[in-house]
């Protein structure tokens, strides 16, 4: 199934993954010393999609090992490295690409619906 | 819910959030509750936030409120003589709340409750679309 999935089943699972980390962020705005994490969208996708990784534990390997804290602009002196608007804006593009992957994905699901149904 | 951890997140930081505002409110509602004795004023409330990981994954950071710290900061000694709670001094104790700080507060607070409810939003929107895909 992932192969017939392609790229955009392992790139729809990431973005959720970042999209996830991009929240984590958002909830943390106002928490001392947290320090805002991002995911490495371009390294978590070659990574996962080597040859040799295996097929479920890849996505999460992939996301753990291609994240990185992002520094902020304006560090504020309790600590805190998150961006509020910054990370809005991310997160909102990130959604974003997350619709368009699953646009790919089901474009794929709907071609194979027709091919089986021959409708 | 730990398939969906977002919501975990989000809705711990709604959470944390809605203490800090339930402590401001509190706080200014004390405003002006004066005592007698400086040691029965009112003390200003103050929520400690701690990152902490989501019973599905540990690396994601949600929000825990870890205590609710009393200010220590001496009660305002006001001299009103007349009032019916004044000590055998006439002096009365008000609690040592900044109001215009306090609505500072309540400012950031209410922006960070709404910036967690869009991520929310945005996620259940995402999770009920794939949920429709291939419909």
């Amino acid at each position: 199934m992932s192969d017939f999935l392609g790229i955009h089943g392992t790139a729809l699972a990431l973005r959720e993954q970042r999209l996830q980390l991009l929240s984590a962020n958002l909830a943390n705005a106002d928490t001392p010393g947290f320090k805002a994490q991002d995911l490495d969208f371009t390294s978590a996708l070659q990574s996962a999609l080597q040859p040799n990784a295996a097929a479920g534990d890849a996505i999460d390997a992939a996301s753990q090992g291609a994240r990185y804290q992002r520094p902020s602009s304006q560090p504020s002196v309790d600590g805190n490295t998150v961006d509020g608007e910054r990370e809005h804006a991310l997160f909102a593009q990130a959604a974003l690409e997350y619709r368009a992957s699953m646009t790919f994905v089901e474009s794929k699901v709907r071609g194979m619906l027709t091919a089986i149904t021959g409708q | 819910m730990s398939n969906l951890p977002i919501f975990d997140v989000a809705g711990s930081a709604m959470n944390a959030q809605s203490v800090r505002l339930s402590t401001i409110a509190s706080n200014l509602a004390n405003a002006d509750s004066v005592a007698g004795n400086p040691d029965e004023v009112y003390r200003a409330k103050q929520p400690v936030f701690r990152a902490e990981g989501v019973p599905g994954d540990a690396s994601l950071a949600g929000v825990n409120v870890v205590e609710v710290r009393e200010s220590t900061d001496a009660p305002l000694k006001r001299y009103e003589p007349g009032h019916p709670l004044a000590d055998a001094q006439g002096y009365v104790y008000a609690p040592a709340v900044d109001p215009v700080a306090q609505m500072v507060d309540l400012i950031s607070a209410s922006r960070s409750y709404q910036a967690n409810v869009e991520v929310f939003n945005s996620a259940k929107e995402l999770a009920l679309s794939t949920l429709q895909m291939g419909r």
